[in-house]
């Protein structure tokens, strides 16, 4: 369950910030996660709340943008969404896919109390 | 804080060890500095009357990510060629280690051998000579950069050799975490399915190279081998593919080839 180590990180991540500026809280924490990116955003949810107990981060709300897929057929160069990986270009229906979007894990902002 | 449950502290979980008995090669140092790998974060910001957000902007393995590049320049610098091997467990990785070891007398080759238990793995190939270091995870899913990077520190690696990282057996969470290696080297053997590419799409994205493994025993399983690369095409069409048995070692020449080549091209 690799969730578990992401959660920690995202956890480590905020928690550094959040003590550069003095704050003992984190309210929430604003995450990219692209639908390409290999997390679930349940399983990660699950896991943050077990990795947060003890830090600024705990209690803190996960607000996640999701960030659909897109890609690029290397055959066609035209741009489509992607869902999976196995996606065919409308096209030229040849398995040609550059991904260009969709592989993201990033932290985008945390809200913390004064 | 454990890697899988949030029990306790996964840093006293995680043990490198080296097999007892005759060692090819002393215990050395590499020299590389991983400080300053925390970045920080801007200080933009918008006020309300309670609580304040902060702008961060940084991936969430930034730091894992920054440590395999540290990885990655020491191996640069220092002509290795490093490989790491992911696959499900049983697909044969510390057996087709064991030959290609074997077979490659003339190649200086180190292994950092990755499991959640055990030295076994790193047993069986100090057996061959090879100089080896075991990283047992505890609870660890996956090897990440920090790991690999303390298991290089703890090995002697001659310039110009091979570093293969053998993966924990999970052809799920390695996908994420770049370990500094210049090939990630995906194995399927032919007793599993041959629909695996299309199952776990995201190693075969992430990988570069496939292995399909114990093709002797192909007369004796219901495995399509061209199913199973056109399969994986369609995940990720750049893959370059071997197939090879590492117990009859059909097919291995052309493997062991390979690595010839790729170990000519590194720089002196």
């Amino acid at each position: 369950m690799h969730e578990m180590s992401i959660a920690m990180n995202i956890v480590e991540l905020a928690s550094a910030a959040a003590h550069d500026e003095g704050a003992q809280t984190i309210n929430s924490i604003e995450l990219d996660i692209g639908l390409l990116s290999g997390v679930m955003v349940e399983s990660l949810e699950f896991c943050f709340e077990a990795a947060s107990r003890s830090t600024p981060a705990q209690g803190a709300k996960l607000s996640i943008n999701t960030i659909p897929g897109q890609g690029k057929c290397m055959a066609c160069d035209i741009e489509f969404p992607v869902k999976t990986f196995t996606d065919q270009c409308p096209q030229c229906q040849r398995f040609l896919l550059n991904i260009s979007q969709g592989k993201d894990l990033r932290i985008r902002a945390i809200t913390i109390a004064d | 804080m454990c890697d899988s449950c949030g029990c306790v502290n996964p840093e006293e979980q995680i043990t490198y060890k080296i097999p007892e008995g005759k060692s090819e090669n002393p215990v050395g140092h590499v020299h590389e500095s991983n400080s300053n790998l925390t970045g920080g974060h801007s200080h933009s910001h918008s006020h309300d009357n309670h609580s304040r957000t902060i702008q961060i902007e940084q991936d969430v393995l930034s730091k894992n990510d920054q440590i395999a590049q540290v990885n990655r320049k020491y191996f640069d610098r220092h002509s290795i060629l490093a490989l790491n091997l992911v696959s499900s467990p049983g697909s044969g990785k510390t057996t087709i280690l064991e030959k290609t070891i074997s077979s490659l007398k003339d190649l200086p080759v180190a292994v950092v051998e990755g499991d959640q238990q055990t030295l076994r793995d790193a047993e069986r190939i100090k057996e061959t000579g090879a100089p080896v270091i075991q990283v047992n995870t505890g609870t660890g899913c996956h090897l990440d950069a920090g790991m690999v990077h303390t298991a290089v520190e703890k090995l002697s690696l001659d310039k110009k050799s091979l570093l293969f990282i053998e993966n924990v057996g999970n052809l799920v969470c390695p996908a994420l975490f770049d370990l500094g290696e210049a090939h990630k080297v995906v194995i399927i053997s032919v007793t599993e399915g041959d629909d695996k590419p299309q199952k776990y799409p995201t190693m075969f994205q992430a990988a570069d190279i496939c292995l399909i493994n114990k093709i002797d025993l192909l007369p004796y399983v219901n495995f399509d081998i061209d199913r199973c690369k056109e399969y994986a095409r369609q995940v990720n069409s750049g893959l370059t593919f071997f197939e090879l048995s590492a117990t009859s070692a059909q097919g291995f020449d052309i493997w062991l080839k390979w690595l010839q080549q790729r170990m000519d091209k590194l720089s002196t």
